[in-house]
């Protein structure tokens, strides 16, 4: 099976007191993602997995490695950046909506304006998403009159718009309270379903073993442990799986 | 993040990305220069091919005029600088007052809302130079006991009065871009208003609105050259009148380049100033 995503021997660094390349946040880091795979990055804070994600969608420049596209490196400085950024769709923790444009104009900005969609199909479009995820009534207001897991569906869709081949989600239910936690893993889990491919970094570990075909363990930078979900979550490996696991589940 | 600093080599693709990322800074940097060159070039061929080219160069680009007119220059222009070091500060004060007086929500300070409302939409309505007028030839002329009588006091007062009003609807803009959130944080923690006001949003503010405060600033620089209209001998009055005598212009260049020269520093050290806040407070957040 050809990968979608291919991510070989990846270092990302921070500068530490001034100093470059003094905290190294991604540390030698291969990840391979084939189409229809749900990749779920767990650890704790600071172990990397927003940066990785960052990374895939060239928002922050790796210091060493290679990730690649459908076979092409992105990594490549003469790549255009956004070139590759039509191709995914990123959701942040803090939804990242646009304040002064409405729920439909913050779905159909990218697709009309980097897409080339002419409007009436960027908002057609953009409606029936809206529809199904059950945001339909409120097409029409700015986005800080939603509730947080509405805002963050509302995120989803406008990923979803311009049809991406590979989603990114950040930690995208970390700022939401429990009982809004529901409404937005139940987009994430029914485009599971239809077979989109994802990589995501979640808190959720019960969501990870339901969604995820591959779950990968990080921990300083590294992956520690990675295979399915049954394998990592219920019967991991690792001294450090295990304690992180210990301290994250309330069962033990 | 404690990561393990191994003995890390970069590899050769790597190294091969940093060739690349070299070449493509020196292709930036050779496109930039030939850019600029050719900008240079072309500005410059307009202006010295132009038909009236020597005579312009005769009457504002005479370095033995330039010379004799510099000391009555300098002179003038220290009246310039000491006018807006004195304003200036005052302005800041004055403006951040109105604009305060604009938010305040007490019940006792109504009226005092009601007068900064008119104060900035009066004042914002007359010409500075106007104003400099009425407060030079006006004030002392009420003939009350105890003012001063002085030129520079009067003139000085007037360009307080006139960009105090502009100062403070540019500092009312940042105010009122400081979101909701920051207010309730600031009540949560007990914060009186006027403390919420001077610990949490007016620093907030201030760093929001710099660039639209430098730029009343670097007005009020040049606007200090109005004061020559009520013969005050400031650096513009001492062109005019080397001019005026010679017959010929070079002062009033002279004079130009000293103002230019005042306010190009201070731009460049607020936009260091900015950007290094900037990277302070944005450093790794989304």
């Amino acid at each position: 099976m050809t990968s979608l995503l291919e991510v070989r021997n990846v270092r990302k660094t921070y500068p530490r007191h001034g100093e470059p390349g003094r905290r190294v946040v991604l540390d030698d880091l291969s990840l391979s993602v084939a189409p229809g795979d749900v990749v779920c990055l767990i650890g704790s804070s600071g172990s990397g997995k927003s940066t990785l994600l960052r990374c895939l969608d060239l928002l922050e420049p790796i210091d060493d490695g290679v990730i690649e596209l459908r076979g092409r490196e992105i990594s490549d400085p003469l790549v255009d950046p956004r070139v590759v950024r039509r191709e995914i769709g990123m959701v942040f923790q803090a939804y990242n909506l646009f304040p002064h444009l409405s729920v439909l104009d913050n779905c159909t900005l990218a697709p009309r304006r980097v897409h080339g969609m002419p409007a009436a199909a960027a908002k057609d479009k953009a409606r029936e998403l809206l529809d199904r995820f059950g945001l339909g009534e409120h097409v029409d207001k700015h986005p800080d009159r939603l509730s947080g897991g509405q805002q963050q569906r509302v995120a989803l869709v406008r990923a979803l718009c311009t049809d991406p081949a590979l989603l990114l989600l950040d930690e995208i239910t970390a700022a939401l309270d429990p009982e809004l936690v529901g409404e937005v893993l139940d987009i994430v889990r029914s485009l599971a379903d239809a077979g989109t491919t994802m990589v995501l970094a979640t808190h959720e570990m019960g969501f990870a073993r339901e969604v995820a075909s591959h779950v990968c363990f990080l921990d300083g930078g590294r992956i520690v442990e990675e295979g399915p979900p049954a394998q990592v979550l219920g019967a991991p490996e690792q001294a450090r799986t295990r304690e992180f696991l210990r301290r994250v589940l309330p069962q033990g | 993040m404690s990561g393990p600093t191994t003995h890390w080599q970069p590899s050769e693709r790597e190294l091969a990305r940093r060739r690349t990322r070299s070449r493509q800074r020196r292709h930036r940097v050779v496109v930039a220069s030939i850019a600029t060159v050719i900008a240079l070039v072309v500005l410059g061929a307009a202006l010295v091919l132009s038909p009236g080219w020597p005579r312009v160069r005769a009457t504002f680009l005479d370095l033995h005029h330039a010379k004799e007119s510099l000391p009555s220059i300098v002179d003038g222009f220290w009246l310039n600088v000491r006018m807006f070091l004195i304003a200036e500060p005052i302005i800041l004060v004055a403006g951040l007052a109105l604009a305060l007086a604009r938010q305040a929500t007490s019940a006792w300070l109504v009226p005092v809302r009601g007068l900064a409302v008119l104060y900035t939409d009066v004042v914002r309505g007359i010409p500075t130079l106007l104003l400099v007028f009425l407060f030079v030839f006006g004030m002392p002329a009420l003939g009350l006991a105890g003012i001063p009588n002085s030129i520079f006091f009067w003139a000085t007062v007037a360009l307080v009065v006139s960009y105090s009003a502009y100062v403070a609807e540019v500092l009312r803009s940042g105010i009122e871009s400081v979101h909701p959130s920051q207010l309730a944080s600031a009540e949560a923690l007990a914060l009186s208003r006027a403390q919420t006001m001077r610990h949490v949003v007016v620093p907030q503010a201030v760093r929001r609105v710099v660039p639209p405060l430098l730029n009343d600033f670097v007005s009020l620089q040049k606007d200090t050259a109005l004061v020559a209209s009520v013969g005050l001998f400031d650096a513009l009055f001492a062109a005019a009148d080397y001019g005026n005598f010679n017959f010929n212009f070079t002062p009033y260049v002279v004079a130009a380049l000293f103002f230019i020269a005042m306010t190009v520093p201070l731009a460049r050290l607020c936009d260091v100033l900015a950007r290094r806040l900037a990277r302070r407070e944005r450093a790794g957040a989304l």
